[in-house]
């Protein structure tokens, strides 16, 4: 084991090396080409027997991944954002052809208006493919979710490919500490690919991803796929059991932090969550019971996981890094479907959205959420779902959009002239 | 073309590798030269297929084919192509597949892929070399759908979206110089009813490398409106009226095949109900002179 730094896209780089990944399809995008760059790099020194090709988007990368897959050799790929809904229809057609691999999605907010900066809209318009999906919140956790995500993928109950997710810019490009497995290590965890019965040889010809006709054969296989991803929740548990046994670290569908005793409890996904460790660490010092839960499985959705970790708190806060037009957050109506109907009263939910397009979240705003949620306890009144939004930050918008409007009338005098 | 083992048609392979009983309509040009491209082509071939009428050739739990079957999606089916074609690559190479099991990469589209949404996957393919066959059954027009206007929808044809008086007002895209611009190893178009024709560009094309397209024109019985038992005979004059110029392009040159006698373009547009309207209830002198002026000024340029 080497502990070096490394950023998040070199850590989701080194999970596909110490894969083995065969074959790495490939499309540059803002902010994931680092991961695809430094494949290329170890490809060409030796360092990773893989072929790489570079593809003309992402709907055909995402196509000759499943391909490559579908004919039995490891693969991995990856992308983020536009890229990822460019290739959505793939995302959604790959998934059912039942084939593992691995593409890691660097979280970026999607256009209009176009951002580079991180939030999760891509990554859930995914949400209902098929493939599994584990978020990282550290260099660490991408690139051991990563070796994870193959392991689990590849198991003969689940068969599914898998979304490692990280987000862009505070996490593809942060330089933290990371400890290496030994890839003897790796091997023995994660053994060379088995295609199983998925694959082409001429000597037993195939026909994958066929037409049915009606909705029985339909429903049959769409619901052969969500059986599958209910059998990744255990896969995950012992694959996970075997990671923490062979390298030491213990990965659970969630992060629980504080959260034991929390009366208070805040449920986010990816890396603005280490934000709010922050918070629960300043009010935990004031004397408040507050904690954290933090899913690294969306899907399969920890159902369980999540009930028994919350069910015990008087409020949850869900603060969601993306927003759903018309309904508000996505991960607040998951985890209400959870927690609706317990025996007894449970906990009162609220909803904030925050950080999108990487928008900050300040430690202010967590206590306020803190409190909010406190008062809704209390009075067993839910408030109405919350856009985290600052004085300070619309007095900015305004200047801009005084800027804009001024311009706006220079150029119409002009063009009077 | 001295080294071909078909010169006649008592050459070509008597029995034939594609099954029947498929739910194509019946008198389908499409599915009558992919018959005889497969008898050629052989079973050790992977189809990559895109949406489009020959999806429905594989329906679960059946398939026609001998040899292996990835369906993909409208746009994507030479980067389908790629991924089976490298990890086939990989497989050799690292010695986890037997030489005798590795496999030809086909990709099968209709024109609606191959003239349009798929272009993209298909340019990128032909650039990156890959070593593929991408077999195009053109019949005009988005066929699966009720026959819209595609991009291979020849000028003053009906369709289903251009019901006026002027049929399809633009005109029909030239892939196989779309192609020819890609420097690939092999480009040739094909018809079901020059069945000699298509074996020998077949097995020309099954020993190259590289990416090789064959356009087979697919007279459509539904879409042109003509009886299915005429399919044949309107394949035969789209060639002997000059309009469909059986050619292939290697090394940087067009040949032409067959040099037709050229009868006039109005034998093969009047036994299709697509172009009724240029014969009733008055002669459309107009559109009949042009198409006509089109195909003369193409031969004249090839002479």
């Amino acid at each position: 084991m080497t502990r070096v730094l490394l950023t998040g896209n070199a850590a989701a780089a080194w999970g596909a090396r110490l894969a083995r990944a065969d074959y790495v399809p490939a499309f540059p995008i803002t902010p994931q080409t680092e991961i695809i760059e430094t494949l290329d790099r170890w490809i060409e020194s030796g360092d990773m027997d893989a072929r790489m090709v570079m593809m003309e988007s992402e709907h055909s990368m995402i196509t000759a991944a499943g391909a490559g897959a579908a004919t039995g050799v490891r693969v991995f790929t990856a992308t983020s954002s536009q890229g990822l809904l460019y290739g959505m229809e793939m995302v959604y057609t790959v998934a059912g052809w039942r084939a593992p691999f691995v593409l890691a999605n660097v979280s970026r907010g999607l256009a209009s208006p176009i951002t580079l900066e991180p939030d999760h809209n891509d990554i859930l318009a995914a949400r209902d493919s098929g493939f599994l999906m584990f978020h990282g919140a550290t260099c660490q956790e991408v690139l051991d979710l990563t070796l994870i995500a193959y392991r689990v993928a590849e198991d003969e109950s689940v068969r599914l490919p898998a979304i490692v997710n990280l987000d862009g810019f505070y996490l593809s490009f942060t330089r933290e500490p990371v400890d290496i497995p030994d890839a003897d290590a790796v091997r023995r965890f994660l053994p060379d690919f088995d295609p199983e019965t998925v694959r082409f040889r001429a000597g037993a010809p195939e026909s994958q991803a066929v037409a049915v006709l009606g909705g029985g054969p339909y429903s049959y296989f769409r619901y052969q796929s969500h059986l599958a991803q209910r059998a990744a929740a255990p896969a995950f548990e012992s694959a996970a059991k075997e990671y923490a046994a062979a390298f030491g670290r213990e990965y659970g569908p969630l992060e629980c932090y504080m959260a034991d005793d929390a009366e208070i409890i805040m449920v986010m996904m990816g890396s603005f969550a280490t934000k709010a460790k922050a918070a629960v660490d300043a009010l935990r010092a004031a004397g408040r019971k507050v904690g954290l839960v933090r899913p690294r499985l969306l899907r399969p959705f920890p159902d369980d996981a999540l009930r028994a970790a919350l069910s015990g708190a008087v409020g949850v806060a869900v603060i969601d890094q993306n927003l759903s037009m018309g309904k508000g957050g996505i991960l607040h109506a998951e985890i209400a479907s959870v927690l609706y109907g317990l025996r007894g009263a449970g906990p009162v939910l609220t909803s904030f959205i925050g950080g999108l397009g990487g928008r900050d979240i300040a430690p202010e705003e967590f206590f306020e959420i803190v409190s909010i949620t406190e008062a809704a306890a209390r009075s067993g009144e839910t408030p109405a779902p919350r856009l985290l939004y600052t004085e300070r930050e619309l007095r900015e918008m305004r200047k801009l959009q005084t800027i804009a409007e001024a311009e706006h009338h220079l150029s119409r005098q002009e063009e009077e002239k | 073309m001295t080294d071909t083992a078909y010169h006649k048609v008592k050459d070509l392979p008597s029995t034939h590798l594609l099954g029947t009983g498929t739910a194509l309509c019946a008198g389908c040009g499409g599915l009558h030269a992919l018959g005889e491209i497969y008898d050629v082509l052989g079973e050790n071939t992977v189809i990559v297929n895109a949406a489009g009428c020959m999806t429905l050739l594989s329906v679960y739990p059946f398939t026609p084919f001998r040899g292996s079957w990835l369906y993909t999606a409208m746009a994507s089916a030479p980067a389908g192509a790629q991924g089976v074609r490298d990890a086939l690559d990989i497989l050799v190479s690292k010695g986890r597949l037997a030489p005798g099991d590795d496999l030809n990469v086909a990709v099968l589209t209709g024109d609606g892929s191959a003239y349009g949404m798929g272009l993209s996957a298909t340019s990128g393919a032909i650039e990156r070399g890959l070593d593929f066959l991408y077999l195009c059954y053109d019949n005009e027009g988005y066929a699966n759908t009720g026959h819209q206007t595609s991009a291979a929808t020849p000028h003053g044809a009906h369709t289903a979206t251009n019901v006026g008086p002027q049929g399809m007002p633009g005109y029909k895209k030239d892939l196989f110089a779309i192609w020819a611009a890609h420097k690939p190893a092999y480009v040739a178009t094909v018809i079901g009813s020059e069945p000699v024709d298509l074996a020998r560009k077949i097995e020309k094309a099954a020993k190259m490398k590289g990416p090789r397209m064959i356009i087979a024109l697919s007279p459509c019985p539904v879409g042109w409106e003509f009886d299915p038992a005429k399919m044949v005979e309107i394949g035969r004059l789209a060639v002997k009226t000059g309009i469909w110029p059986l050619k292939e392009f290697e090394n940087g040159k067009i040949t032409h095949t067959k040099i037709p006698p050229r009868t006039p373009v109005e034998e093969y547009l009047s036994l299709q109900g697509r172009f009724a309207h240029l014969f009733q209830p008055q002669r459309d002198e107009k559109t009949l002179k042009e198409i006509q002026a089109r195909v003369d000024a193409y031969w004249a340029a090839v002479a």
